[in-house]
């Protein structure tokens, strides 16, 4: 690109690029269902310096409101924008006080038109975004890209989670999943990411949502096994790989 | 030589506290045929009285739909209800675009009396002439919502605004208590006694009156003039003056009485007369 003599002396030639080009410090998969009471989601708290682990004990998943859950993979930094102006968003929507709130529902059309509206400008959020929530009986799961692509569905994932989660997802989900089958499933979930995803942590939370509000667990670990004969020697099938 | 001093532009005060021009406004609402408003806790009910200019003109409309859930009814400077109507419904729209649910009705109308306020206290602007009646369904429930050129609003279980609404608010203030818990018919014959109240003898015809619904499991919708014909033949609400001719009707100048009681919410000094006319 062109830039004017001015600008050059002034800013240096980078000045322009006063957007994310790409992102810094990122989290990696987030995996959430449905389940019998609300909403069930999972992610660890690793969060990458480009490649290398740099950061160990970073939440990715807040409660926004009464009636929400939002979880991020992605640039953090831009998370932690979002959840900026999300509180504020909930705190001028509480000031009203006259009864109505905004709903699981709501709030993931709004993050849908953010994120788009973003990417216009060409300075998108890096994000993937997965939004739960139960309001007024009625539970809500939905995603949202950096793109502002959005879908709801009874189970989701972000990133590598959507090609290794997803598969077992579909295999497991039922309707009316209990609490514990339903920790057990997304468990299930994050060891086979935490074999196969570089970036993933053996550092974990899951959060839960019902009608009766968030709760965020306290960060474990999930027991693991190396003895795989396939992690012995993992390119033994694969032709050509080193 | 009496000329009032204090009214000729809106933002000057009178030393008696008063802001004549925002309360001629309020007399501007007066001027316009009724517009009456009720509600129970699941339905919202707007009618209205119609009157053609001259013989050979057809007449404005009052009720506006606003969105699936929100309806309004206009008394005064059709115009200005006509622009505050498409304001209220891109605000609609706007907020349904960004949140992909409806707008709360009691959000609306702040938004819309802050908006009438703000000509009250600008030098280069002038009140809007209209009274509304903003009929509404959100997640609180049913609303009626009446809302001043002054910048004031009030939400009601029933009110009625324009020409000798007087008449129509003392039904609606004395059968008012039912209302809660009326059905959807209940209310639109309520209204539509409440709109023979107004008429002052004429006959109640659909084609003099327009009638609108919200609720709970119902768009905001007119209903046809067929549907309102067949209703006022089924309430056998024709007769001019039956059961509460009682009460002496207050002809249209002289609805003081209570419009002063609505005054006195509204920052006028109860103690006065109307904003004095004789300039």
């Amino acid at each position: 690109m062109e830039l004017n003599h001015e600008q050059q002396t002034q800013f240096g030639p980078q000045a322009d690029s006063q957007r994310t080009l790409y992102p810094y410090v990122t989290g990696t998969s987030v995996v959430a269902l449905k389940y019998k009471d609300g909403i069930l989601m999972a992610a660890d708290m690793g969060a990458s310096y480009g490649s290398t682990l740099r950061y160990k004990s970073v939440e990715r998943m807040k409660a926004v409101g009464k009636h929400s859950l939002l979880g991020a993979s992605g640039e953090i930094s831009d998370f932690q924008e979002l959840l900026r102006s999300l509180d504020e968003l909930i705190l001028y929507d509480n000031m009203w006080d006259d009864g109505n709130s905004l709903g699981p529902k709501e709030l993931h059309n709004y993050l849908t038109r953010v994120m788009y509206n973003r990417r216009n400008k060409f300075d998108p959020f890096w994000n993937s975004l997965v939004l739960g929530g139960v309001k007024n009986g009625e539970k809500y799961l939905g995603m949202v890209t950096m793109l502002g692509v959005n879908f709801e569905d009874n189970h989701v994932a972000t990133g590598f989670g959507n090609h290794l989660a997803r598969p077992i997802l579909r295999d497991g989900w039922h309707e009316d999943l209990s609490y514990e089958d339903g920790v057990k499933l997304l468990e299930k979930c994050m060891r086979v990411l935490l074999y196969r995803d570089r970036s993933a942590v053996n550092k974990l939370q899951i959060a839960k949502i019902t009608e009766e509000g968030v709760t965020v667990s306290q960060p474990y670990s999930l027991k693991t096994f190396w003895g795989f004969s396939a992690f012995q020697n993992p390119t033994v099938g694969a032709e050509g790989s080193w | 030589m009496f000329r009032n001093q204090y009214d000729t532009d809106v933002t000057t005060w009178s030393p008696a506290g008063r802001l004549f021009q925002v309360e001629y406004s309020m007399e501007a609402v007066k001027q316009g045929s009724a517009a009456i408003g009720l509600r129970s806790k699941t339905h919202v009910v707007l009618a209205c009285v119609n009157k053609a200019n001259s013989e050979l003109s057809s007449h404005q409309k009052k009720i506006f739909k606003v969105d699936d859930h929100i309806g309004v009814a206009i008394a005064g400077l059709t115009a200005d209800g006509r622009v505050l109507s498409r304001y209220m419904r891109s605000e609609c729209i706007n907020y349904n675009f960004t949140y992909e649910s409806p707008l709360p009705v009691g959000r609306l109308v702040v938004q819309l009396a802050d908006k009438a306020q703000v000509c009250t206290q600008r030098s280069w602007k002038r009140p809007y002439g209209v009274g509304l009646l903003v009929a509404g369904l959100d997640e609180s429930g049913a609303h009626l919502y009446y809302n001043c050129p002054s910048g004031n609003y009030f939400e009601y279980q029933a009110f009625a605004i324009g020409s000798r609404s007087q008449a129509a608010k003392t039904y609606l203030e004395r059968r008012f208590e039912n209302f809660m818990d009326s059905s959807r018919d209940d209310l639109v014959k309520d209204a539509l006694i409440a709109v023979r109240e107004t008429l002052q003898g004429e006959t109640l015809k659909s084609s003099i009156c327009t009638v609108a619904v919200v609720g709970v499991g119902e768009a905001f919708h007119i209903l046809d003039q067929d549907t309102v014909q067949q209703l006022i033949d089924a309430f056998d609400i024709v007769g001019e003056a039956e059961g509460p001719a009682a009460e002496p009707d207050a002809p249209a100048g002289e609805d003081a009485p209570a419009d002063q009681a609505a005054g006195a919410d509204q920052g006028a000094p109860a103690d006065q007369g109307v904003a004095p006319m004789d300039i």
